[in-house]
């Protein structure tokens, strides 16, 4: 018999920002660091209590929080929680900790702050996952962009300035677009209330318009090819414990806006620009793995392999069947692990050689050995070996794409031979060969020590975990996208909305979109 | 018993933690012993499950269990199951069992190994992996271990990964080559499977044999053709052999092991695993028995050149993985697996063998610098010579029932082309086997340094060959074609085969006879004797030594015509099309907004601001829509 917590969901997404708060008054770096740690473990200890509460089988939100915010436009503070935002939560709260436990191990400059923000920033992805209503969803979007604009510009690498202006303004400006796009959804169908949006049935032309401003905001976000320059260069030049939330967080924002906003809410455009995303997503898995070959610096190699990676959970969102999303969901949390695991290792090399080329190292393997064993695991994760966790979620996206259009899953599995193509190319510059620089010898570099291992571990626990039993995980997931996908008609068959697309074309159709919009 | 059937896996996963977690504790031979333990512990479970299966009437001798559910959404699912029948207990019993004498044998070979913790581990884990692969009830789980034994390869390739040489290049890369090119081949048996259950709706073997015969032609040829990518991955046939030679890179105890007795034999499994589906398309299993015995043609054309005796053996197995594969898509599946079985203790014995010879002479393998080693380890010369007689079809020893069942019933399906083909490489296999012991054992010594520190190995490393010597002469008496008691046992699994009839198997097995002697005689002549005649024969072929000498190019063709296009259209995008062309429209919308240093300023002093100002503008752009639509 679990407990109940009341509020729950509102103690796990503004504990943080208590402790953000906290840590700012409290005195001493000391005390500010194990405050920071000790916060944001509290609330992934609180979070757990969503999996021991879950009530299984069940498809609607749970944990529901609903009081009013502003009333003459009848915006509504609402939180709730379901199988596809559930996991996302349970990640943020764990990646949380440990990236706040790298940077107490590895930042010295203006610790204070820096723990503020990243405290702050979890209140807003938490909020973002949480909310119900699409102008809290909004505020928390947006709340979260200036955190990172923050770590980045000024804990960053020598381009920081750049690099920061360039995510704030890139993702900003798309998300400008939301603003109007949230303002057309609510003179149109007169309500904010995210779950009641989903079976709106908005008129054709709104659904157009909303549909392709929501997809662009998240596609930056995600981001999807062509839009994702900001990517690299945010992090390369972020922090590692930036790095970390960036990927491991952050990025699935636009995946989940996408699947929480623009499919169901414009299930008649979705349905008919499906095969567009499609497209985006497939060549980013391939651009993206061939650009990520080419890469010198770490860092960017793995930035880039997140382009690939997002472009499958794109992929199995756009699938539109419950294999696909499904598997898309877990995907967002098993990118979230692996690539999170895979910054946080670059992170801990960065820190004893104080260079991420892959040129600088070679032959790591025999000074280093332990840290090149984790190091294999999490490649492996990433380059999706069954076994480990990245396999379910590749082989149900590709699984579902294949009967949405072969061809895409045909194409996505060229993807997955060029994984394992640019993890292997730099796992074969970093750890195999011989020692060239005697920095890289015993004698001057250090094996990963206890804490460091701590760090890890519970990924890698977790890889295996999801790799071998990813039922405990699809029990909760299933329940909620199978609702949704019986829930839109447009989204359980593709082909057989064709028709209706067909009618009801871009331009011509409104008159027609209109009547059904009237019901 | 088959409660137990876990037991299988238990016993090498608990080896392989015990190895990773106390291993820098222990010393190498208790490192080498709790390894060597741990498989012929799952040795036994896989004889009591034999034993176990044996006792059941034929008909029930398919026993599934599932262990748990391993991912299910809406209608798909797929559960973690072991399916015990006499295909995949013979695999495990030929997995175990040669896995656990090379794993003794290890102890000895890797005495002088200061890694050999990491070793022992990756064997292990080879090892239950392998299981997977075999044990599995679907193409999921299958996979798993398929995989699986790609990644043990791929680090037991490259277990010394900071060593070069002029054979091998880097030894990392041969392993990142074969973890690549078998991951084509695997992208393959995925697009399989999706097409499986897209048109089947289960990925359970026992399911996909019921409808198999429902589905449409179109579809069963694009699975077949696609699963034909993957065992050629995996089995080193063409056009996908080209990682195997390289893997020769690995330790020599692994080269038996994976890339010899056990992992590439996985492609030949999965086919007659899969042999319904094989039988429903005969275009395609005309293919690949093709495939199979080109590719069984020219890889023996190439082992007879070799002068690395590693490499000989190398060219060898894709050699007889071409007999494999062509009879188990030519309607021979279980002597397909026949010759599985019979290859795995002489090709074991034949690397161990040659290890053997490495271990003695401090890692020289080139046949040119080796000769006369008789004298100095006569327990090795013996057995390595059993070994090539096995190989070569000398009559009465396995690998001459095995090559005879494969080419009768070739013979018997009509395939005369294909069985001519076969006897031909049949004569080449003979060559080549003779001419690697003759080369290594016979003669004269050619570099007397070598010869002088030679020595007989100790015990532990020649009592496995002794062992499998044993089973190579003998295994092959348990499916003579007068008594397929091999063929019947699989039958369960493999469907009946026909028996081919007396007059033409005697033709076959008076054919086989006259070619491995003439090969043996031929290699006498030459190698021993140097008699002149042989030399006229060879000259025959001297037009052909650029293409051998070359590989017959398929190397360079794969380098000019994927590799280098593909890297450079990488290396476009990565420093002309991703920062110029798509980063540089961004950066030039940003100039075009506003200038770039001055967007700094603003963002660094007023973001909220200008964040404001844009919500405002958009309700005002919204609001003008509303009045002016509505």
């Amino acid at each position: 018999m679990a407990l109940s917590i009341p509020y729950l969901l509102s103690i796990i997404t503004f504990l943080p920002l208590l402790g953000a708060l906290l840590v700012l008054v409290v005195p001493g770096d000391s005390a500010k660091k194990w405050l920071a740690f000790g916060v944001s473990l509290v609330t992934f200890v609180v979070s757990l209590a969503l999996l021991l509460n879950w009530q299984d089988g069940m498809a609607e939100m749970q944990f529901v929080e609903d009081v009013s915010w502003f009333a003459p436009l009848s915006i509504r503070y609402a939180l709730g929680v379901d199988g596809i935002s559930l996991f996302l939560v349970l990640l943020t709260t764990l990646l949380m900790p440990i990236a706040i436990y790298f940077s107490n191990l590895f930042v010295h400059d203006r610790i204070g702050p820096y723990l503020a923000l990243m405290l702050l920033l979890e209140t807003a992805m938490i909020g973002v996952f949480l909310a119900l209503d699409l102008v809290l969803f909004f505020v928390f979007f947006e709340a979260s962009l200036i955190p990172m604009y923050f770590l980045i510009g000024q804990w960053g690498g020598q381009n920081r300035v750049y690099a920061a202006v360039k995510f704030f303004v890139y993702t900003f400006a798309a998300s400008a677009l939301m603003v109007v796009a949230i303002l057309l959804v609510y003179f149109s169908a007169g309500t904010f209330d995210i779950v009641a949006l989903q079976g709106a049935q908005l008129p054709q032309t709104i659904q157009m318009w909303g549909f392709i401003a929501f997809a662009l905001a998240f596609a930056v976000k995600t981001p999807l090819f062509p839009f994702h320059t900001w990517l690299p260069d945010a992090h390369v030049q972020a922090p590692t414990a930036g790095s970390i939330i960036l990927a491991g967080v952050l990025l699935k924002m636009g995946t989940y806006g996408y699947l929480r906003l623009a499919m169901p809410i414009f299930p008649d455009a979705a349905a008919q620009l499906g095969p567009v995303v499609a497209t985006l997503a497939v060549i980013g898995i391939l651009y993206g793995a061939l650009v990520a070959v080419m890469q010198k610096d770490v860092k960017s190699l793995v930035a880039y392999s997140s382009v690939a990676h997002l472009g499958y959970v794109m992929l199995g969102l756009v699938a539109m069947n419950a294999v696909g999303i499904s598997g898309a969901v877990l995907q967002m949390v098993n990118h979230g692990l692996s690539t999170g695991a895979l910054f946080l290792m670059v992170g801990l090399l960065y820190e004893r050689r104080h260079t991420r080329m892959l040129d600088d190292f070679g032959g790591l393997w025999h000074s280093i050995p332990v840290y090149c064993g984790f190091f294999l695991v999490v490649a492996m994760s990433s380059a999706g070996l069954p076994g480990l966790n990245g396999f379910v979620g590749e082989f149900t996206i590709m699984l579902g794409a294949y009967n949405y259009m072969p061809i895409f899953a045909v194409l996505a599995a060229v993807g997955v031979i060029l994984a394992a193509w640019y993890l292997l190319t730099a796992y074969r510059k970093m750890a195999q060969g011989e020692i060239t620089k005697p920095e890289n010898d015993k004698a001057h570099l250090k094996d990963m020590n206890f804490k460091e291992v701590a760090m890890v571990l519970p990924l890698v626990l977790l890889f295996f975990f999801i790799g071998l039993f990813p039922n405990y995980f699809f029990d909760k997931i299933n329940p909620s996208v199978e609702a949704m996908v019986g829930a839109t008609p447009a989204i359980v068959a593709p082909h057989a909305s064709d028709a209706a697309a067909d009618d009801a074309t871009f331009t011509g159709g409104s008159s027609q979109s209109a009547d059904k919009g009237g019901h | 018993m088959f409660d137990y059937a876990w037991l299988l896996f238990a016993f090498p996963a608990l080896g392989a933690l015990i190895i990773l977690f106390l291993g820098p504790w222990l010393s190498q031979k208790i490192v080498g012993w709790i390894a060597s333990l741990a498989v012929l512990s799952a040795f036994g479970v896989a004889l009591a499950l034999f034993a176990s299966l044996y006792a059941l009437p034929e008909e029930a001798r398919s026993i599934t269990i599932t262990y748990w559910e391993w991912m299910t959404i809406a209608n798909f699912s797929v559960p973690a199951a072991v399916l015990i029948d006499p295909l995949s207990i013979m695999m495990a019993i030929v997995v175990t069992g040669v896995g656990g004498l090379i794993h003794i044998y290890s102890i000895g070979y890797m005495d002088h190994e200061p890694r050999y913790q990491r070793f022992f581990f990756y064997l292990n884990f080879f090892i239950l992996a392998m299981l997977i692969l075999v044990m599995s009830n679907n193409f999921l789980g299958t996979f798993v271990g398929w995989e699986g034994v790609g990644l043990a390869s791929y680090l037991l390739i490259g277990f010394w990964f900071a060593k070069r040489d002029d054979q091998y290049g880097w030894y990392a890369d041969a392993g990142k080559k074969a973890f690549l090119v078998n991951r084509i081949g695997d992208a393959a048996y995925l697009l399989a499977m999706f097409i499986i259950w897209s048109s089947v709706g289960s990925l359970t073997y026992a399911v996909v044999e019921e409808t198999a015969a429902l589905l449409p032609t179109t579809t069963l040829v694009f699975i077949t053709l696609l699963l034909l990518f993957a065992v050629s991955g995996k089995s080193a046939q063409f056009p996908l052999y080209v990682w195997l030679p390289e893997a020769m890179a690995g330790p020599t105890p692994v080269s038996a092991l994976i890339h010899a007795a056990t992992m590439v034999t996985a492609g030949v499994y999965l086919i007659v695993r899969t042999g319904h589906l094989w039988d429903l398309t005969p275009i395609v299993a005309q293919t690949v028995g093709w495939i199979g015995i080109l590719t069984a043609f020219f890889a023996a054309t190439l082992a007879i050149v070799q002068v690395d005796l590693k490499k000989i053996l190398a060219y060898s197995t894709i050699s007889q993985l071409g007999y494999m594969v062509a009879a188990a898509a030519v309607g021979a599946p279980g002597s397909a697996i026949f010759i599985l079985v019979a290859h795995a203790f002489f090709k074991a014995l034949l690397f161990l063998g040659a290890g053997s010879v490495m271990h003695a002479t401090d890692g020289v393998i080139d046949v040119r610098r080796l000769g006369g080693l008789r004298h100095k380890m006569p327990q090795t010369y013996i057995t390595f010579l059993i070994g090539a007689m096995a190989l070569g079809g000398i009559p009465l020893l396995s690998g001459f029932w095995a090559k005879d069942a494969v080419l009768a019933g070739i013979a018997a399906d009509g395939a005369f082309l294909i069985y001519s083909v076969g006897v031909v490489t049949a004569l080449l296999t003979a060559i080549y086997s003779f001419r690697a012991v003759f080369l290594t054992f016979n003669g004269k010594p050619r570099d007397m340094h070598v010869y002088e520190h030679a020595h007989e190995n100790k015990l532990i490393m020649v009592g496995p060959l002794w062992i499998l010597a044993f089973f190579s002469i003998t295994i092959g008496w348990f499916n003579t074609p007068f008594a397929l008691a091999m063929e019947e046992f699989l039958s369960a699994s493999t469907g009946h085969q026909e028996h081919v009839g007396l007059f033409l198997e005697l033709v076959v097995v008076t054919i086989s006879t006259i070619v491995s002697l003439f090969g043996l005689l031929y290699a006498w002549a030459r190698y021993i004797r140097g008699e002149h005649w042989t030399l006229t024969l060879a000259s025959w072929f001297a037009w052909l030594q650029p293409a051998l000498d070359n590989k017959w190019y398929v190397d360079r063709v794969y380098d000019a015509v994927i590799v280098r296009p593909l890297a450079a259209v990488a290396g476009w995008f990565a420093r002309v099309f991703d920062p110029k062309v798509i980063d540089g429209a961004v950066n030039a919308v940003g100039d075009v907004t506003v200038d770039a240093g001055e967007a700094v300023r603003k963002l660094q002093n007023g973001a909220i601001p200008t964040y404001a100002f844009s919500i405002f503008l958009g309700v005002v752009v919204v609001l003008i829509y509303f009045i002016f639509a509505g």
